[in-house]
């Protein structure tokens, strides 16, 4: 039990556990999956399918923080992805051939990964603070975004897009396989592959890394490129959901939102040691309070207070001199050992 | 350097070592100056190309437009310079205005309504500083909080515009001071008040140097004995307080509260301070060169619109700028930790 309970992934997956349990208590309806068509509906399927745009960025985003980085620009990719594959649909005379389709999505992810590189390339290469070169682009690239589709949304009606967010394979939602198949394949080359610990290791300690010959600059910069094309992905997932390219609300605030389940699921801002199944977790809580704060009535623009007691609740438990201090209760003060205080200091690294 | 005897030489090299001991130790205005450059060069370019570009009118209206984005500013100096970031100011602005016009409309007379929304502002900040000083949370994720709650609070208290018809509100927006050919509102008044009330801690108080110690050294300043705690929370205090001061400004210029106003002024805020030379690794920075920046960030804007051309190329504009500043930054600072 007390392996169980110590195990880093317990709190997230409780509080996720705990979540869906209160809303199955309120309504019932909430965990019935009906079936129709040889497709799963109901209101967790919808969870999932509505969560692979925010999971796709949040993978991005841990690999980026375990380097010790961050990346505030993805929504900004996220809109200038949006546009450019919209655009290049619209532009064509057939929208609904697969050939176009495929040509613009291939474009999107190319103008994502360029975008990444640049990012990588101010943080790794130049050597700038990741929170203000990505802010470059987290401040350009919606102009970007609003100059490629004219400062219009452009709309478009492809049935072989649209199929990316609301088609449906074997049951599930497409959208959904692609993102839980992205997070599969990327968790098996940072895990299978000596990538994963060589990235923690630069997060750890950079200056320890590179003395111990880790070739940190290329590491760090393809943190960027795929967090770039990650968010790319998931600017063609919100915008085939859409049918639009809103240069100004895609991907809005998703930065946010993603490094809030980064967090959530265990990953410290510090940098290092990162889990990916923490942040799968983090991310279907973040969208299953979501769902749960549509039900109880509350507008969706008041969300944002909830997110933000959350996001105290999360940040005091994970803070050090909570630590300390429940510490204290349990134990009388004098009985407070020294070594207590390096073990605080790992919590908070 | 080498010190000649001779009378003339002497002068020359006089000169030389006196531009080297200017840069060695004025080398953190460095950027601002350079701002200052940047500044005068799109004034004159947009003077030749469009010939009436500097009017008095034309440069009273640049503080009039940026009036609530530059007090946001000057508070996020202050937060900057700690090393912290404050990104809550744009959803406080939009928070405390909201509530501002919500409370006129049901009657509350502004003599009140104002301290009140100001309070609110500054009970943001500290609730953002408490969280960095006391629980070790970084300043990123506890003004992410702030932000979240701030945003979701003004669409609790109203998730459509509220028109303002308090006389004294939307006085600070109308009334006009005239100097010669040029005019300030209340709310250029007071923009430049908090400028200058704001350069003047940061230079000549024990409260502004302390600023500065703790983003030049935290450890430093805390073996120095300084109060770190009290000075990191007053700052995110003075930037809720600024930001609900342009949350006040703001309300009076559109003659409204928006909930959705300022989505993304929090960047633009921290654009400018650092485009008017403030570092963001903290210890260096001016709250005239924020300033500055706002004033950069402004005229772009309007030239822009005096092209005609798509408001959006101010946001790349703006962020290429960013970049050129930032990458000047960096190497100041590589030469001051070789010089070391």
């Amino acid at each position: 039990m007390k392996t169980i309970v110590k195990h880093r992934l317990f709190w997230p997956s409780a509080a996720l556990v705990a979540l869906i349990a209160i809303n199955a208590a309120v309504r019932p309806n909430f965990v019935k999956i009906t079936m129709l068509d040889g497709h799963l509906y109901g209101n967790l399927i919808d969870i999932l399918r509505q969560s692979a745009p925010l999971m796709l960025v949040s993978l991005g985003m841990t690999i980026v923080i375990a380097t010790r980085g961050i990346d505030l620009s993805v929504g900004a990719i996220m809109a200038v992805s949006g546009a450019v594959a919209l655009q290049i649909i619209a532009g064509s005379s057939e929208p609904d051939n697969l050939g176009v389709v495929a040509w613009a999505v291939f474009a999107a992810l190319a103008v994502s990964l360029v975008l990444g590189a640049w990012n990588g390339f101010l943080v790794s290469v130049v050597g700038i603070q990741p929170i203000i070169a990505t802010l470059v682009l987290m401040l350009a690239g919606r102009g970007v975004a609003l100059l490629i589709t004219g400062g219009k949304i452009t709309t478009v009606n492809s049935s072989p897009y649209k199929y990316l967010s609301t088609g449906y394979l074997l049951l599930l939602p497409f959208a959904f396989l692609l993102a839980m198949a992205i997070v599969a394949i990327v968790g098996a080359v940072e895990r299978r592959s000596a990538l994963g610990v060589l990235t923690e290791a630069v997060g750890i300690n950079p200056e320890a890394s590179r003395l111990a010959g880790v070739r940190s600059r290329g590491i760090v910069w393809s943190a960027y490129v795929g967090s770039g094309v990650l968010a790319g992905i998931a600017g063609i997932l919100y915008s085939s959901n859409i049918k639009a390219a809103d240069a100004n609300n895609a991907g809005q605030l998703i930065e946010l939102y993603a490094i809030l389940a980064v967090v959530m699921g265990g990953t410290s801002l510090m940098g290092g040691k990162f889990t990916i199944a923490g942040t799968v977790i983090g991310v279907l809580f973040i969208q299953t309070l979501d769902s749960t704060i549509l039900f109880l009535g509350i507008s969706p623009d008041q969300s944002p207070v909830f997110f933000a007691i959350v996001v105290i609740i999360v940040v005091l438990i994970q803070s050090p001199s909570m630590h300390r201090w429940v510490r204290g209760l349990k134990h009388s003060p004098d009985k407070q050992s020294p070594v207590d205080a390096p073990s605080d200091a790992e919590v908070a690294a | 350097m080498t010190t000649l005897e001779t009378a003339p030489a002497n002068t020359r090299t006089s000169f030389a070592s006196r531009y080297h001991t200017f840069m060695s130790r004025h080398g953190s205005l460095m950027p601002t100056f350079a701002a200052v450059a940047i500044l005068l060069v799109i004034f004159a370019g947009a003077q030749i190309k469009f010939g009436n570009f500097i009017t008095p009118g034309n440069i009273s209206a640049l503080l009039l437009d940026n009036a609530a984005l530059l007090i946001m500013a000057v508070g996020m100096t202050f937060v900057i310079i700690t090393a912290g970031i404050d990104l809550s100011v744009g959803s406080v602005m939009a928070f405390t205005g909201i509530w501002l016009a919500q409370m006129l409309q049901s009657g509350v007379n502004a003599a009140f309504a104002i301290p009140i929304m100001l309070v609110g502002g500054a009970l943001v900040g500290l609730l953002i500083g408490l969280l960095v000083q006391y629980f070790d949370v970084q300043p990123f994720i506890a003004s992410l909080a702030g932000l979240f709650l701030a945003r979701g609070l003004a669409y609790i208290v109203s998730t459509r515009s509220i028109r303002v018809e308090d006389p004294t509100v939307l006085w600070l927006q109308s009334a006009r001071i005239h100097i010669g050919q040029f005019y300030i509102t209340p709310t250029g008044i007071l923009a430049l008040l908090v400028v200058a009330v704001g350069a003047f801690v940061m230079q000549f108080t024990r409260f502004g140097r302390t600023i500065y110690a703790i983003g030049g050294n935290e450890q430093s300043a805390r073996l120095m004995g300084l109060n770190i705690a009290r000075t990191k929370i007053a700052v995110y205090v003075i930037s809720g307080f600024c930001a609900a001061l342009s949350g006040l400004v703001l309300t009076a210029y559109s003659g409204a509260g928006y909930p959705r106003n300022g989505i993304g002024w929090e960047l633009d805020a921290i654009a400018a301070v650092v485009i008017g030379g403030t570092l963001l690794m903290g210890g260096r920075g001016y709250v005239l060169g924020s300033m500055v920046g706002v004033l950069v960030f402004g005229t772009i804007q309007t030239v822009i619109s005096f092209m005609g051309a798509e408001q959006s190329w101010t946001r790349i504009i703006v962020g290429l700028l960013l970049l050129l500043f930032i990458v000047v930054q960096r190497a100041i600072v590589a030469r001051a930790e070789r010089r070391r």
